[in-house]
C-alpha cells in the first residue's frame, strides 16, 4: 500500500513550517509519536489547534513549535494545569503564543463546518461568556426564519490532521474505535491527513456504522504501535493515566522538561512508543 | 463514625441526583458523587461524560473523562459534535455539574484566567465544555469546596454565566435553563434565592457554624429564612464512596510511571 511511510517521510512529506496542524484525539487515541516527530523535524511557528491540548501540546507548545494556539480546554486532565503552555501563555517562554480561544462546543461545531465544506458553524453558545469579548472569531449570525440570535465560528480548516487509529486495512481504510471525538470531522476538515496506526490488517471487520476513514480521505499512514502514549487505543492498551500525574513534575522546570525531551524525544526513534506501553518489555 | 467535610460534599451531591436525571459529569467531586449515587439508591441515573460516553458505568473513579472504562461500559459513545448538539443543545441534560477557580453569589463561573486576560497571572485550563453546559444543561449544579480565593466579590472572567446580576438576567440573554440550581461545598447547601437569584445558605453540614460559612466567602453571605442541618453521612454511603476511592487510587498507582 502506497500510503503507508515511515513515520518520518510522513511528517516531512505533509507538515512544513508555519502549517495549521490538528493533532486530535479527546483523551483517546492522541497522535503522540506523530507530535514527537514534528518536534525532531524541527518545524516553526506552527498554528496548533486542537479542544482539548493535553500534554501533547504542552510539549510541543515547551519545545518552540508554536506560533498560534486555537483551543478550548488547556489542562491535564483531572490532574491540574498544563506548566509549559502557562509558561508560554504568562512568561512568553519559550516564546509568544497567540491564543484563540473558544469553548469546546464551538470547536466541535467548527470542524464540523469544516468537514461539510461551510463557512461557518452557527450554534446556540456562548450564552453570557467573555469569551465573546477576547475571540474576534466569535460571531453571531441571525435566524432568517425565526429572529433568533445564536452564535458563528469560522470552520476549522487545518492544513494537516494528524490522528492516531487502531488500524488500517491493506488498502489504507482507517478504522477508529470508542472516543472518537472530533477526529472524523478534523480529517474531513483538513487539507492533508496524516495517520498512525497500531496495526495493518487484511480486514477491518467493523460493523456498518463504524467510524471509518476511507483511504482516499487519508495522505499518510505509518504504522506506530503504541504511537498514542500515554494516551491510549482501545483494545490494545489503557490509558496511562501515573505518567499523566508524573507530567505535572516533570513539567514543572524548565530544565527537567528540557531534559525530558531530549532523553525521551529529540534522542528516541518511533519505535520506542512499542515499549513504552503496559504488556511490553523493555 | 468519622468523616472528612470533602465525603460530606460528595455525599450531599450523591442524594440530590434521582433515577430519571440525565448527568452530564465532571471529573473531580462531580464525578465521585454521581458514581456514589448509582451505589446508593439511583442506579438508573444517566451518566454522560463529556468526552461522549452516554450511560457510563465505570467501576473505578476515571481519571479523566476519556478514561477507557467509560467508554467500555457505556451505552452507547458518540462523537464530539453530535454530544455537542444532539445531546446538550438538544435539551436532554437534566443536571449539568460544573466547578469553579472563581464563583460569585450568582453563580457566575471563572475557570479562565485569574488576572487580566491578555497579562494572566495565572492562565487556568478554560471554559471546555462549560459556557454551553451552563446555558443548555435544564439545570446546574455546582460542586466545590468554599475559600475565600475561590468565593469571590467578582470574578476575573466571565467564563460561563450563572444568573449574572441576578434577576432575570438569563432570560434577558435569551437563555431557556433555570440555571445554578444548587451549590454544594464543603461547609453547605446553597440554593438561589426567589426572584434576586443570588445564592443563599439553606442548609448547614453537621458541625459548621455560619461564621465558618462567613470565613470562607468573599462576599456577604445570605442565609435563607430557615435553614436546616445536613443530615451527615451514613455508614453506607461512607463504606462505598471509599471503597470506590481506595480502588481507584490503587488502580491509578499501579499504571506505569516513568520519568
Amino acid at each position: 500500500m502506497k500510503l503507508v511511510q515511515p513515520l518520518e517521510q510522513a511528517i516531512r512529506n505533509n507538515v512544513w513550517n508555519g502549517c495549521s496542524v490538528a493533532f486530535e484525539g479527546f483523551t483517546h487515541l492522541i497522535p503522540f509519536a506523530a507530535a514527537h516527530e514534528t518536534i525532531r523535524a524541527g518545524l516553526r511557528d506552527l498554528t496548533l489547534m486542537r479542544m482539548t491540548p493535553d500534554l501533547i501540546y504542552d510539549q510541543l507548545i515547551g519545545m518552540g513549535i508554536a506560533r498560534k494556539l486555537i483551543f478550548a480546554y488547556a489542562g491535564n486532565p483531572g490532574v491540574g494545569l498544563l506548566r509549559r503552555l502557562r509558561d508560554a501563555a504568562e512568561n512568553d517562554w519559550p516564546n509568544s503564543l497567540i491564543i484563540e480561544e473558544h469553548s469546546h462546543s464551538a470547536m466541535a461545531n467548527a470542524y464540523e463546518a469544516g468537514a461539510s465544506n461551510l463557512p461557518f458553524a452557527v450554534l446556540r453558545g456562548y450564552l453570557g461568556s467573555g469569551l465573546v469579548d477576547v475571540n474576534r472569531n466569535v460571531g453571531s449570525v441571525t435566524c432568517p426564519f425565526t429572529g433568533e440570535v445564536l452564535a458563528a465560528v469560522p470552520a476549522l480548516r487545518p492544513d494537516v490532521t494528524i490522528l492516531h487509529a487502531q488500524k488500517a486495512d491493506r488498502h489504507g481504510n482507517v478504522l477508529l474505535e470508542g472516543i472518537i471525538g472530533v477526529n472524523k470531522q478534523a480529517a474531513l476538515a483538513a487539507t492533508r491527513t496524516v495517520v498512525t496506526v497500531e496495526e495493518v490488517v487484511d480486514d477491518l471487520h467493523c460493523h456498518p456504522n463504524a467510524c471509518v476513514l476511507p483511504a482516499f480521505t487519508i495522505d499518510a499512514i505509518s504504522i506506530v504501535p503504541g504511537g498514542a502514549h500515554p494516551s491510549y487505543a482501545l483494545g490494545y492498551y489503557e490509558r496511562d493515566n501515573g505518567f499523566y500525574l508524573a507530567w505535572d513534575a516533570i513539567s514543572r522546570d524548565r530544565q527537567r522538561f528540557l531534559s525530558w525531551m531530549e532523553d525521551n524525544v529529540i534522542s528516541a526513534t518511533p519505535e520506542t512508543f512499542l515499549k513504552r506501553i503496559p504488556g511490553e518489555s523493555h | 463514625m468519622e468523616y472528612t467535610a470533602d465525603e460530606m460534599m460528595i455525599v450531599s451531591a450523591a442524594r440530590a441526583l434521582s433515577n430519571s436525571d440525565v448527568c452530564f459529569v465532571g471529573i473531580g467531586a462531580p464525578s465521585a458523587a454521581c458514581n456514589l449515587a448509582r451505589r446508593i439508591g439511583v442506579p438508573d441515573v444517566t451518566l454522560i461524560y463529556e468526552s461522549g460516553t452516554i450511560g457510563a458505568a465505570p467501576t473505578l473513579l476515571p481519571l479523566s473523562i476519556g478514561d477507557g472504562e467509560l467508554c467500555t461500559t457505556a451505552l452507547t459513545t458518540v462523537s464530539s459534535p453530535e454530544m455537542f448538539r444532539y445531546w446538550l443543545q438538544g435539551g436532554w441534560i437534566t443536571v449539568g455539574f460544573l466547578g469553579a477557580a472563581q464563583l460569585d453569589r450568582f453563580g457566575n463561573i471563572n475557570t479562565t484566567v485569574i488576572g487580566p486576560y491578555h497579562k494572566p497571572t495565572v492562565r487556568l485550563p478554560g471554559g471546555g465544555g462549560a459556557p454551553e453546559i451552563a446555558a443548555l444543561s435544564q439545570k446546574i449544579y455546582i460542586v466545590m469546596k468554599q475559600s475565600r480565593r475561590s468565593f469571590v466579590e467578582r470574578i476575573d472572567f466571565m467564563t460561563s454565566f450563572g444568573f449574572g446580576t441576578g434577576g432575570d438576567d438569563r432570560q434577558k440573554l435569551g437563555i431557556r435553563t433555570a440555571g445554578p440550581q444548587l451549590l454544594i461545598t464543603d461547609l453547605a447547601i446553597w440554593k438561589p434565592a426567589r426572584n434576586t437569584n443570588e445564592l443563599q445558605v439553606v442548609s448547614l453540614h453537621p458541625g459548621v457554624t455560619r461564621q465558618d460559612v462567613n470565613a470562607t466567602v468573599g462576599w456577604k453571605v445570605k442565609y435563607s429564612e430557615v435553614v436546616t442541618a445536613t443530615p451527615a453521612p451514613k455508614l453506607r454511603e461512607l463504606k462505598i464512596l471509599r471503597d470506590l476511592q481506595r480502588r481507584t487510587r490503587e488502580a491509578h498507582r499501579g499504571q506505569r510511571v516513568r520519568d
